[in-house]
């Protein structure tokens, strides 16, 4: 009723309105799993395999003593939720990299990507309490050109053969130049993107790969924290909700051909 | 405070940029994409600087200590000389700029992404082992996804091409959906995470 008085004020995108009401439903079920049940319950998450060799991939570097490349790939910019959940991971590798004192190489694409990755990584350094072993000038800005940023990742890991290479972000056609290279390097590979055609890709090419909501789960996994755990336990509601949603349009199609309710 | 003030500006832009999508007055939809579109070429612009001179910096520092001169060095050339160009001959059809644009910077671009065919084929010939059953039947599916496609100069019966769209529209079409929806509903919760103060990785704020 309440949307219905919206949209009828002239004010309200009318032809949104389902997103809209998607969207209050999904904000209800986060700000309630994570606020509500939060004090009551444990929330577990599956084991991840990508993300349980973050540890293994930090520890062969330092064996190794050979660098990590960490790189957010160039289809995302800060906006993106994907660089977003990439920076946070980049947050808990960074913490363990400054704790073997291993040495953390990110090359990016995007200068506003370079300089919220210098603050994470300088901090996670502090947080680690070697704040001394930050080097900036293994965080930078390489080429906003996509090829460029491509050849320079690829001159990087053929040069320095890290022992580690984390692809974690939006890529687009750059992922398998930098996966293969990364292979032909002999290095440990944990990608993880959003785009379902490089997923592909990685799967082939790397030795671990985040597929689709496991990249945003990561922070959750690697930190514990319940907060973010349980927002991630409010995803698995909602596509329970959406699952229901799904056999009750399919239901009604079948049983009531002329209904369209539920077409929008 | 040095935190609370970010995440309080986050949080203020991340909910008016949540109602504004859903409204369509003409102020509404303008004010959206002033923030969308030119407050974020603003900032792109100044970090844009803070990227070139970092650029710059690292590359000077690693020239002087000698690590990887050679490709430093064109990597810094090319970065001082396209600015050069385009400010003194400007970046018409006819410019020196454009001729290095399109017989050097071009060529090089195209040359990278033709390695991509060499990649896709090493790629390929890992993935498409028959160690397990699952790698048998991509295998199979990758198969005739190939033929299906390069259709043998039109000798192919139909059911091949039937099956290959069945195959690509179904199957293929579910998993990746399954996944998408996945990705949706991850993105949701991350930006509702950021917004809410509750992820606050970004800001290095110990949890």
């Amino acid at each position: 009723m309440i949307t219905a008085a919206i949209a009828d004020s002239g004010w309200f995108d009318a032809g949104q309105l389902p997103t809209f009401i998607a969207s209050l439903i999904s904000i209800a079920i986060v700000l309630y799993t994570t606020y509500h049940r939060r004090s009551r319950e444990k929330f577990k998450i599956r084991e991840i395999a990508g993300l349980n060799a973050v540890e293994e991939a930090i520890g062969r570097a330092t064996e190794m003593a050979r660098p990590i490349l960490y790189t957010p790939g160039w289809g995302g910019d800060i906006q993106r939720p994907t660089t977003i959940a990439s920076l946070n991971i980049l947050s808990h590798v960074a913490e363990k990299t400054a704790g073997y004192d291993c040495r953390l190489l990110f090359p990016t694409h995007d200068p506003v990507i370079m300089t919220v990755a210098q603050e994470v990584i300088k901090e996670s350094y502090s947080r680690a309490g070697y704040p001394d072993r930050y080097r900036p000038d293994d965080i930078t800005y390489v080429s906003s050109s996509q090829f460029g940023y491509a050849a320079a990742v690829e001159g990087l890991i053929s040069r320095q053969k890290p022992a580690s290479v984390f692809l974690l972000g939006t890529f687009e056609a750059e992922s398998l130049i930098m996966a293969e290279t990364g292979n032909i390097a002999g290095s440990i590979q944990i990608a993880g993107t959003d785009s379902t055609i490089q997923l592909a890709f990685f799967i082939v090419a790397c030795d671990y790969t985040l597929i689709g909501e496991e990249l945003f789960a990561a922070s959750g996994y690697l930190s514990k924290d319940q907060s973010i755990l349980a927002s991630i336990n409010a995803q698995d509601i909602m596509k329970v909700v959406m699952v229901a949603f799904l056999i009750l349009a399919i239901a009604s199609a079948f049983l009531f051909p002329t209904s369209e309710w539920w077409s929008f | 405070m040095v935190r609370l003030f970010p995440q309080v500006l986050c949080a203020a832009f991340g909910t008016t940029l949540f109602i504004l999508y859903f409204l369509k007055h003409s102020s509404a939809k303008s004010l959206y994409l002033t923030i969308t579109n030119d407050y974020w070429q603003i900032i792109f612009a100044f970090t844009l600087i803070v990227g070139v001179i970092s650029f710059l910096k690292v590359n000077f520092n690693k020239i002087i200590r000698g690590e990887d001169r050679p490709y430093l060095l064109v990597g810094v050339l090319g970065m001082i000389a396209m600015p050069v160009l385009a400010f003194m001959w400007g970046i018409k059809g006819d410019s020196p700029f454009m001729w290095v644009f399109e017989n050097v910077q071009v060529p090089m671009q195209a040359t990278v992404f033709s390695l991509l065919a060499f990649f896709v084929a090493s790629a390929s010939l890992r993935g498409f082992r028959a160690r397990s059953v699952p790698a048998a039947i991509l295998l199979i599916s990758a198969l005739i996804a190939l033929i299906s496609r390069s259709d043998v100069l039109g000798y192919l019966p139909q059911p091949v091409h039937e099956f290959s769209d069945w195959f690509r529209s179904f199957p293929s079409m579910a998993a990746r959906r399954a996944i998408l929806i996945g990705i949706g509903l991850g993105s949701l919760t991350t930006s509702l995470r950021v917004i809410l103060g509750i992820e606050r990785t970004w800001l290095g704020k110990e949890r």
